[in-house]
């Protein structure tokens, strides 16, 4: 094993080192997120107020859709998938992931399937415009010849995932160092493993999906056509079945980084270790028997619409137990409010907030008033955001210092969170009214009566959307010009193995695995 | 948390850089692109003007890389270089791949169990005091298999009250087995015996390739790919009766379109097994590769024979016979 990184541009192009590969991750999500976050701009600055403002509501719709489908797909999931990268074989001490060169493939074929994704907007009849759930029959039927390209890169996207996550298991199940049983695995670990457990069972699904599109589209097949026998609803049902873990997927990741940094900054272990591992399985075990939760509207049987409002309330209650533990791991400790803390604890209220609108939205005869409203908009967002970006945000600030070496500067990141926690309560908080009053989504124009909430929340989206550029900044200058930190435990509370190695990381880490004490609890 | 250093341990082989992902991303890229343009030419182009050369580019980077990137993991196993960890790491890579097959499978059996007991019925008039079928699609009967569309039961697209995208003609005879066929003319039956023998020949050669038996072990392995070409031809013999003889086509409604959805991507996953089993066929007998103790290539292969194999029975008896 080579003991530098290669020189110029084919260390990145050609690295198995798992760290170079987080690198590539994390840096390509932050410019999904730029991206996904442009197309955002657009669609707030179009709603800025009522009538017709900036763009044709065709092109309105191709917005709303790339930038839920970018964020998704290209900024949160492949974050994340960086994180793991990096700190996995860090935390469990291995030296590697498990398939190195397959690892340096899965992170490569997604900046081309994004790159065809971007270019639909330039090609005949628009980029697609169906929202990023592509219900048929839009996705079919009326389907612009982009749509094509779209199906692939979700191909290409599926496959980068179910690799990375087929490394992901391997690396836990097979590398982790004598003596770090399961039970003592980082909670990050335990999240991620469940994560990649979801992935590998809900991609392939998705990818059916979009290939029995493909056949309905271009073949005469009628998966999605009544007049054949099919039926548009199905295409919901397969949807969701991914979908629904798909939300998941999203949010068990964060929750295992605000495991990890909660307890670093109160200077208390983690309260609740065993039950967190017990609700984090429990909650991927239920996300699978939710789905229609996203259907309520469409005509079900009564038995099916209880049936599906009743398993998503269940959901609720592990959900609570690990909003319990970190509330508990926070009581009592010596606390401290550095940025990485800052952004667990805006985690913790505001996703909770989302939690309460999401079982608001379970009940199923209510939900046919919030259904496709932007009441929903702003539960999605206070859980995805405010939970999965947030999280990211954290994850960032609190390893910066031991991927680079060096310190970010404390009173920007401050300012950074306190921006983005105000703007982002600007931008969404509002639309649980309009949302509530009837605004629907994905409109290009609405009734005068939201004219102020949506003005609101526009000023709260550009406020929100600069202070990433804060973020950006303070993170380029960190590793260009920070402050140097030499200890190898950059925080005095933090604890795991990652934190036992010299700072910054070196390239290799673990070639000899560590032995972990027996007595020691989990970390 | 200490970290003393301990003794006993195999290196875990970490590969030097390597331009082999690279290499299968452009083949990737290059495929699905050109796939996307041929099938957007012969949908919405004129007449000729598609063409799949960027297509076949792409296959043959993408395959070119992959015979490589194999080629060097053989090479660096034989070397010695992989542990016995590495090796734990590709089973664990090769069960999680099959799974994440399976769920792919699930998906297609999933449409087929919802159009058959609930779409269907609903159409026909069942649930929601009927309007589904009264408004829409009126006279509309349902079975199973479906041998008058909804569109064909209203008069025909023309007369659909929905938004028309195609025609949808059933196919005039069913490809199951009551109405069918002779029994001994009935490939799905031959085809059954055949998979499911070769399950066996697999199984065979395996025990010939652990008592260290390579004759045995070759002999039996032909055996399985042969089985294996058997059923793929006996496949497109099928399909060539159900377009030809049936008029069941990817256009005869969702009866059609489960029939070929399932048998296609089963016949194609047969297709790729088969190819497997023949490249560990000719490694063994051209590189005498393989030993009792070290065989991962033919054994993961085996796995996904059986896997395929599972997946047939599912499909012979709920797409052939229930
Ligand atoms: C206590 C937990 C949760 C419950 C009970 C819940 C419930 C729901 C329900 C019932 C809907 C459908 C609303 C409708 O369309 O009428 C919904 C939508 C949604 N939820 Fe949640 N949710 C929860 C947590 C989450 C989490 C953690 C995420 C993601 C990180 C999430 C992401 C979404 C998204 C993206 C949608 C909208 C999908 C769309 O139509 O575009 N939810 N939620
Ligand atoms: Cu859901």
């Amino acid at each position: 094993m080579a003991h530098g990184p290669a020189k110029g541009i084919s260390r990145w192009l050609f690295t198995t080192n798992h760290k170079d590969i987080g690198t590539m991750y994390l840096w390509f999500s932050f410019a999904m997120f730029i991206l996904g976050g442009a197309f955002a701009m657009i669609i707030r600055a179009e709603l800025f107020q009522p009538g017709m403002q900036l763009v044709e509501p065709a092109f309105f719709n191709q917005m709303t859709t790339l930038h839920g489908l970018v964020m998704v797909f290209g900024a949160i999931m492949p974050s994340f998938v960086g994180l793991a990268n990096w700190l996995i074989p860090m935390m469990i001490g291995a030296p590697d992931m498990a398939l190195p060169r397959m690892n340096n493939w899965s992170f490569w074929i997604l900046p081309p399937a994004f790159l065809m994704l971007a270019s639909t907007l330039f090609m005949e009849g628009g980029a697609p415009a169906f929202g990023w759930t592509f219900y048929a029959p839009l996705s079919t039927t009326y389907a612009a010849p982009s749509v094509t390209f779209f199906i692939f890169a979700i191909h290409i996207l599926g496959l980068s995932s179910i690799m990375g996550s087929i490394n992901i298991i391997a690396t836990v199940m097979n590398m982790r160092a004598p003596g770090m049983s399961y039970m003592k695995m980082p909670l990050f670990v335990w999240t991620w493993l469940i994560t990649a457990f979801l992935l590998v069972a809900v991609m392939p699904v998705l990818a059916g999906a979009v290939t029995m599109m493909l056949m309905d589209i271009h073949f005469g097949t009628s998966f999605f056509s009544a007049a054949g026998g099919g039926d548009p609803v199905l295409f919901q049902h397969i949807f969701w079945f991914f979908g629904h873990p798909e939300v998941y997927i999203i949010i068990l990741p964060a929750f295992g980084v605000v495991s990890q940094i909660i307890p670093a900054f109160s200077r208390k272990p983690l309260f609740g270790y065993d039950s967190m591992v017990y609700a984090t399985a429990a909650i991927a075990f239920l996300s699978f028997i939710v789905w229609a939760h996203h259907m309520y509207t469409v005509g079900m049987p009564v038995a099916g619409e209880l049936f599906f409002m009743y398993a998503t309330m269940l959901i609720a209650v592990p959900t609570g137990v690990k909003v319990f533990n970190w509330v508990s791991t926070m009581w009592r400790g010596a606390l401290s409010f550095e940025t990485p803390m800052l952004f667990c604890i805006g985690f913790l209220v505001l996703f909770t907030i989302g939690g309460f609108t999401g079982l608001m939205l379970s009940i199923a005869p209510a939900d046919f008033q919030y259904h496709d409203s932007y009441f929903v908009v702003a539960h999605f967002h206070y859980v995805m955001v405010a939970g999965a970006v947030f999280s990211m945000s954290a994850a960032v600030y609190y390893w910066l210092p031991k991927w680079c070496g060096k310190m970010y500067n404390e009173t920007m990141g401050k300012t950074h969170f306190w921006i983005s926690f105000v703007g982002f309560n600007i931008t969404f908080f509002p639309q649980h009214f309009v949302g509530l009053a009837g605004m629907p989504r994905r409109i290009p124009d609405y009734a005068l009566q939201f004219a102020d909430f949506n003005m609101m929340s526009s000023i709260g989206a550009f406020i929100y959307g600069g202070s990433q550029i804060l973020f950006l900044y303070n993170v380029v200058a960190t590793i260009v010009a920070g402050k140097p930190v030499s200890d190898d435990k950059v925080w005095d509370g933090a604890e795991g193995l990652e934190w036992t190695v010299a700072t910054p990381a070196p390239y290799h880490t673990f070639e000899v695995p560590p032995t972990i004490d027996p007595a020691h609890a989990h970390s | 948390m200490t970290s003393q250093t301990s003794t006993d341990y195999e290196k875990y082989y970490v590969p030097e850089k390597s331009s082999l992902a690279v290499m299968a991303t452009i083949g990737l890229v290059l495929s699905v692109f050109g796939a996307a343009n041929f099938i957007n030419g012969l949908t919405f182009g004129e007449p000729g003007e598609a063409s799949p050369t960027i297509l076949y580019a792409g296959l043959f980077v993408f395959a070119a890389t992959l015979f490589v990137w194999f080629r060097t993991t053989i090479r660096e196993n034989i070397a010695g270089m992989a542990s016995g960890q590495l090796k734990k790491s590709y089973v664990l890579g090769m069960y999680w791949f099959i799974f994440s097959e399976v769920m792919f499978f699930a998906a297609f059996f999933g449409v087929l169990f919802y159009v058959r007991n609930l779409a269907g019925p609903w159409l026909a008039a069942e649930g929601e005091g009927g309007r589904m079928n009264y408004l829409l699609w009126e006279g509309f009967q349902f079975s199973w298999p479906m041998m008058q569309t909804p569109q064909e039961a209203v008069g025909g697209a023309a007369s659909q009250l929905i938004a028309n995208n195609g025609a949808f003609a059933s196919a005039k005879q069913s490809m199951s087995f009551a109405e069918a066929h002779h029994w001994y003319a009935w490939l799905p039956l031959w085809n059954t015996i055949i998979l499911l023998s070769s399950s066996v020949t697999v199984h065979i050669a395996h025990t010939g390739l652990l008592d260290g038996n390579k004759k045995k072990f070759n002999l039996w392995l032909a055996a399985t790919v042969a089985l294996g070409v058997l059923f793929v031809i006996l496949q497109v013999a099928e399909y060539y009766e159900a377009y030809a003889h049936f008029g069941l086509t990817l256009n005869s409604g969702i009866y059609g379109s489960t029939f070929f959805m399932l048998t296609g991507f089963h016949g194609f996953h047969v297709f790729m097994g088969m190819t497997m089993l023949a490249i560990q066929l000719m490694r063994s007998l051209r590189g005498g590769h393989f030993t009792a103790g070290d065989h991962f290539g033919f054994e993961a292969s085996s796995w996904y024979w059986h896997f395929v194999d599972v997946v047939w029975v599912f499909l012979f008896l709920f797409v052939y016979i229930l």
